[in-house]
């Protein structure tokens, strides 16, 4: 169970309050208008963004400050891969930080490779790659890592409607695999149908608890009718 | 931010380290210096004429240079034509340039037998002399007008070119855009421009070794020296040293008010397209590119015409130096990146402007003051010609210090920028971080650095004249030596191998970050 307990963000202007509970692997689609702090809260949970008050808990047990010793895998909008590391050694990163990698890890990232469909493409750096290619090489870093938080930052953003759904598709059968629990955020609600069954939006400042993905779209709320529009 | 405070700590302790030596090298020295200081005796007359000296040369100088280099600039910043990236290039140049080989050339082309005495002698004119207080300006002009050059072109080519396009559109005449566009732009850009020259000609001590001395011009930095060499009066050094430190810590405060330009911006590779053409401005621009271009490279052609010649036939002793400066020169880079990298990090991560200040201590420091302060420290213990060299790589990658930081910390900034969630993300730290994320992805910075720093320090003459005898020069000091004995076609073949080595180690390191590097 991931908790937002009483969380307080205020930077200048801005300010996020939110208060939620995610059960252990929902699948929760991050909604709501540009700059309402869809991302902020992710960063929040990542343990990137200082809290002016409230915690985050994981199973009732407060995270770490540290974030990579939070139980969370995170995909960023951009900058997922080290320009000058190889692919697999970017995966590897997943397992060792270091990049010490033993025979045995080095077995595991090809698999993982094989796995988001980029077998033997380990040697090859970032620049090689397509965007589609790389948002997968993040995805198999992800399953290195196996954390049972997944947190998407709009990884897909910029990637084109078809390679986008295969991106989607793709998430969903990893997520099916392991069980983790994920956040996303996306600017398309058609993201939020496709692939999730809960929705937490955000809005006005606020995050609001979550609420089963039908259920928003049948009978969307004041807010979510303006950002839908029409 | 409470969240990243375990990551803070790892780089906080090199970071304090590093900024330890500088301030030990900074105000550590001077507080030798002022301890030995005892203000009874007072100082000299000629002392006070230093002073005065000191001050109305600097003045000059950068004065000279910025109204020199108004006109290049505005014909740089509208003209484009072949070689016009190539001559901006060069214009950075004079800033690697070994300070010893620019006055040789100057020697050359200004000097009693150079070239512009023998076409006066033609008409029966006096040959004129280098030396003096006009040696000393027109050095510093060779050095400076370039950068206020540079400055100066960035502030034209910062002007958005819509403005210059409004300004065709609404038919203004060059005066208008002078009076609407131009002016106030030198208004924000030249007083910067003036603090920063007024500084280095204010520090610069190999100049007035070379070219100055005597009642008229004699620097406060040349003053120490001759306290320290000639009359090996520890007191009036240390008088002296606190003045020009005083000097130096005036002026930056005065800085701190003003808006510093910075020479690191890219893009200066494109003219600005103007619509206020005329005849009698193409003109104007030609004369002062050619003026400009001539006065930069007639000097450097001289050194390479005199020098060529008995190259291979240099005195074993000039080798020798050669190699001692190499050495000193290749340590001093490593000491600077090694001090520089841990002051980024720990700016960077605490995104501290007093750090970085505090890293940019040394531009307003003299080398001769931390050098009479390590000497006093020292003397009692060592014999300070044992210690000549070392000192002269550490306190070489203290002065280079400034300008490794303005390379480093923006970058760093950057790579963290980008890259530093990620890194956080998956637990990269310390070593891990440095080695994997840090170093590869600075290498362009660092190389620039490196090369930057190790240019720098073979070409200096500074501190090293305090401290060597005659068998542990470097090159600088023995090419300084040749001069002093008149030996000029041996000085100029040493200037020559001085000037290539320092291009080349600028060249190699500037290279070497380059290569293979992923984008």
């Amino acid at each position: 169970m991931l908790t937002v307990d009483q969380l307080r963000i205020e930077m200048g202007d801005f300010s996020l309050t939110g208060d939620l509970k995610i059960a252990p692997g929902a699948r929760v689609a991050v909604l709501g208008p540009s700059g309402a702090g869809k991302s902020t809260l992710l960063a929040a949970i990542a343990g990137f963004q200082p809290l002016n008050a409230g915690r985050i808990l994981w199973n009732d047990t407060a995270m770490p400050n540290d974030p990579a010793a939070r139980p969370i895998s995170m995909v960023f909008q951009d900058n997922n891969l080290f320009p000058h590391l190889t692919v697999a050694q970017n995966v590897g990163l997943g397992l060792r930080p270091n990049l010490r990698l033993s025979t045995d890890d080095h077995a595991y990232v090809a698999q993982a490779l094989t796995r988001v469909g980029l077998e033997g493409m380990g040697d090859r750096k970032p620049a090689q790659l397509s965007g589609g290619q790389i948002a997968r090489v993040a995805l198999a870093r992800v399953l290195l890592r196996d954390r049972p938080v997944l947190l998407l930052d709009e990884p897909f953003g910029a990637l084109g409607p078809a390679l986008k759904s295969e991106m989607l598709e793709l998430v969903r059968t990893l997520l099916d695999e392991t069980g983790a629990t994920l956040l996303m955020v996306s600017h398309d609600p058609q993201d939020a149908r496709v692939l999730c069954d809960q929705v937490v939006l955000v809005a006005d400042g606020q995050a609001l608890a979550p609420v089963a993905t039908e259920e928003m779209f049948a009978n969307p709320p004041e807010v979510m009718r303006e950002y839908l529009g029409g | 931010m409470a969240v990243r405070r375990l990551e803070i700590n790892k780089c906080t302790v090199p970071g304090l380290l590093a900024l330890g030596v500088v301030l030990a090298l900074t105000l550590g020295t001077l507080a030798a210096v002022a301890l030995r200081a005892e203000p009874g005796q007072g100082l000299l007359p000629r002392d006070w004429a230093a002073i005065r000296f000191t001050l109305w040369q600097a003045a000059l100088s950068a004065g000279l240079s910025i109204l020199f280099a108004i006109p290049v600039a505005r014909a740089l910043a509208r003209r484009s034509f072949p070689g016009r990236s190539v001559l901006i290039t060069l214009l950075g140049a004079p800033f690697i340039l070994p300070v010893i080989v620019a006055i040789l050339g100057l020697i050359a082309v200004f000097g009693r037998t150079g070239l512009i005495s023998q076409v006066l002698g033609l008409f029966g004119i006096e040959p004129i002399s280098v030396y003096g207080y006009h040696g000393v300006i027109l050095a510093h002009v060779f050095f400076n007008l370039p950068l206020a050059t540079r400055l100066i072109l960035q502030g034209w080519l910062a002007i958005p070119s819509e403005r210059f396009r409004l300004a065709a559109s609404l038919g203004m005449a060059p005066s208008d855009i002078a009076r609407t566009l131009e002016r106030p732009m030198l208004r924000e850009v030249v007083p910067g421009a003036f603090l920063v020259i007024f500084l280095i000609c204010l520090t610069s001590f190999a100049v007035a070794l070379a070219l100055g001395g005597g009642p008229k011009a004699t620097t406060v930095e040349l003053a120490i020296y001759e306290a320290f060499r000639f009359d090996f009066d520890l007191i009036r050094a240390s008088l002296l040293a606190l003045v020009q430190f005083g000097l130096g810590a005036a002026l930056a405060l005065i800085a701190l008010r003003v808006a510093m330009p910075s020479d690191m911006g890219a893009g200066l590779d494109r003219a600005v397209t103007r619509w206020d053409d005329r005849p009698a401005l193409l003109v104007q621009d030609i004369v002062a590119i050619t003026l400009a271009t001539l006065f930069l490279l007639l000097p450097l052609g001289m050194v390479v015409l005199d020098g060529l010649p008995r190259l291979l036939h240099l005195p074993q002793v000039v080798f020798g130096a050669a190699l001692r400066s190499v050495i000193v020169a290749l340590i001093s880079a490593l000491l600077t990146l090694a001090l520089s990298l841990p002051i980024a990090a720990l700016a960077v991560r605490h995104n501290s402007r007093v750090v970085e200040a505090l890293g940019y201590l040394t531009i307003a420091a003299s080398p001769l003051v931390i050098g009479t302060g390590l000497f006093i420290i020292t003397f009692p213990f060592v014999k300070p010609s044992d210690l000549a060299l070392p000192i002269t790589a550490v306190v070489n990658a203290a002065l280079s210090l400034p300008f490794t930081l303005r390379a480093l910390v923006p970058a760093l900034a950057a790579v963290e920028r980008d890259y530093g969630k990620l890194a956080d993300g998956l637990g990269m730290t310390g070593w891990t971080r440095l080695r994997h994320l840090w170093l590869p992805r600075l290498r362009r910075p660092m190389g620039f650095a490196l090369g930057l720093a190790a240019a720098l320090s073979m070409g200096d003459l500074g501190v090293i004249t305090l401290f060597a005898d005659g068998d542990n020069a470097t090159l600088p000091l023995q090419l300084f030596r040749l001069m002093a004995a008149y030996r000029m076609e041996d000085a100029a073949a040493a200037a020559l191998l001085l000037l290539s080595l320092s291009l080349l180690l600028f060249w190699i390191f500037d290279k070497g970050g380059r290569v293979n590097a992923d984008r």
